[in-house]
């Protein structure tokens, strides 16, 4: 294909083929594109150099074949052949190909955002709104509870609860040695936002429950407000008692109302506990994760895997004199003592 | 219906006949406009030294970081968007808080990944965000005034290392509070400026809020950073 073209362009001269061509009168749309391709191409400078030398290569090999294929020719040429016949046209085609593929990919990014942007349609007082009524459970089972299909409030929640957890590793002192805590964190809040969205939405469907993933995803989203209260809190204040009475009243509300949302639109009690006790035990776990071994288990298990390695027994060898040599010293402190003491005595 | 069709049958039909057929070869001028000398000389950089280029190039980077301190005239930062101005700030502040982290391995302080990141990331989510919310803002233009306005807290940054020269005690640490809650502020009072003009009236809280979370959680980086002696 590429041979036959070549070898026709180069029978000529490379300014002469206008007359040649003008001459054949039926074939005129062929002719008039290959016209087009010379002259188009020779604009490419180095690009016509390269496709020159590429020619003259091919030249001898492609002559043989050259007539059977000319008459093949014909019928199939629409055009595109044509021009993906020579070598600089291939690489213009494909730097073509390349920015087309990638102005479609941004095109279609724009696409999307024009797909998402009736999510993200609220105004503040909504939002506030929904933030405070994320607190608040309702006492409505018989009936739907109404649930807004909306990404904005979720998604800056998520935000901000990124934003409290590198708060709280970096005042823990968590060192991460492979990746940032930055992406650690926004790791964690993002993956338990999808994850557990997905996999309530999972059991919903398995369960029959009135409920879209996008609901689903607002839902659990707002319900992050309570947990973005309680980090903020405690990473600041380090109370423990304070800790489980706000892990239990915002984060216990926070659930309530979850869960009040999925009962209302889930029909049967065992589905409903299944449900339920999926997302409550989900949600309240992790905030108590959140709070207390989330550094600590990043940092011991990065200390296990490739932390100093040192075998146990080594590390006992090394404690023993220390604890012997301790209490060495306290009964020799007390030996002292209960010997000062008899003396005064 | 089907009067209707038959009516736009014959307007079909003409249509076919205006198209050129395949006989005639296509013919016409090409004119290549030769535009007057002068004109050409103006615009032209390509024989100009390269230190008259990268000047210029300073010169409009300077300008922009004049804009940032003042953040009335709020026009130029925006026509004219640029990503050196941006890349320079992101860059000295990554620096400067990397601190002697690599000297020891032990240093829990932010790394240069971790801090390029937090800034372009924020910056594209912020972006997409005002997208998203209606906003009338090209993706350049918001990244480019994002950019330029962290050159408060990269003052801040400045201060603060000065200021930990010096000691590291309360009234360091008071110091330190005070340049980063201004340079803070003064960074999101800067971008709320050039960008809100551009967003829906009464969205422009929604739009604020991340930017406000993503500079607070830049100024959170510079107050506690403290090189590791």
């Amino acid at each position: 294909m590429s041979s036959s073209d070549g070898n026709k362009n180069t029978n000529t001269e490379p300014w002469g083929g206008f007359d040649d061509n003008m001459i054949q009168g039926t074939g005129s749309a062929v002719i008039d594109m290959e016209n087009m391709d010379d002259t188009s191409g020779s604009s490419f400078e180095d690009m016509g150099e390269i496709h020159q030398r590429m020619k003259e290569e091919e030249e001898v090999a492609a002559e043989a074949e050259a007539t059977e294929e000319e008459t093949g020719e014909d019928g199939e040429f629409l055009g595109m052949k044509g021009i993906k016949g020579q070598l600089g046209r291939q690489v213009a085609d494909e730097v073509w190909q390349a920015g087309k593929r990638q102005a479609s990919k941004a095109f279609n990014l724009y696409a999307n955002i024009d797909i998402l942007r009736p999510y993200f349609d609220v105004e503040p007082m909504q939002v506030r709104n929904r933030l405070i009524e994320s607190m608040i459970p309702i006492r409505m089972i018989n009936f739907p509870q109404k649930i807004a299909g909306e990404l904005y409030g979720p998604m800056m929640l998520v935000f901000t609860l990124v934003a409290i957890l590198l708060h709280g590793m970096k005042t823990s002192g968590t060192v991460i040695r492979e990746g940032t805590l930055m992406g650690t964190a926004i790791g964690t809040c993002f993956g338990y936002w999808l994850g557990v969205s997905s996999f309530i939405y999972f059991l919903a469907y398995l369960c029959n429950a009135q409920i879209t993933m996008l609901q689903m995803l607002s839902l659990l989203g707002y319900g992050l407000f309570g947990h973005c209260v309680v980090l903020f809190v405690t990473y600041n204040v380090h109370f423990h008692s304070l800790f489980y009475i706000l892990w239990l009243v915002i984060g216990g509300l926070s659930t309530l109302r979850m869960v009040a949302a999925l009962i209302s639109r889930t029909v049967g009690q065992t589905p409903r506990l299944i449900l339920c006790g999926t997302l409550a035990a989900l949600h309240m776990l992790f905030l108590l994760y959140l709070h207390f071994a989330y550094h600590k288990i990043v940092e011991g298990l990065l200390d296990t895997l490739e932390g100093p390695n040192m075998p146990p027994i080594q590390r006992v060898a090394r404690d023993l004199p220390v604890v012997a040599t301790a209490a060495v010293n306290a009964v020799n402190v007390t030996v002292k003592s209960i010997g000062v003491m008899l003396h005064s005595q | 219906m089907a009067e209707v069709d038959d009516s736009r049958k014959p307007m079909f039909a003409g249509l076919s006949d205006v198209s050129i057929s395949a006989d005639i070869p296509v013919e016409g001028e090409i004119n290549v406009p030769v535009g007057t000398p002068s004109q050409d000389d103006e615009y032209s950089t390509l024989d100009e030294p390269v230190k008259d280029t990268i000047l210029r190039d300073l010169t409009a980077v300077g300008k922009k970081f004049v804009h940032v301190m003042y953040p009335k005239k709020s026009s130029a930062l925006l026509r004219d968007w640029d990503l050196w101005g941006p890349l320079l700030l992101c860059v000295t502040l990554a620096l400067m808080l990397q601190g002697n982290s690599v000297d020891s391995k032990e240093e829990g302080g932010p790394q240069f990944a971790e801090v390029f990141v937090i800034i372009w990331f924020g910056s594209v989510i912020i972006t997409l965000n005002s997208k998203l919310l209606g906003g009338t803002i090209s993706f350049f233009q918001s990244l480019c005034v994002l950019g330029y306005c962290i050159m408060p807290l990269t003052v801040a940054m400045v201060v603060c290392r000065l200021v930990l020269l010096g000691g590291s005690g309360t009234v360091s640490f008071i110091i330190r509070l005070v340049v980063v809650t201004a340079s803070f502020s003064w960074s999101t009072f800067a971008s709320t400026a050039f960008l809100v003009d551009s967003q829906p009236p009464n969205r422009k809280a929604l739009v604020v809020y991340p930017v406000f979370l993503f500079y607070f959680v830049i100024g959170w980086m510079v107050l506690t950073f403290s090189p590791s002696a």
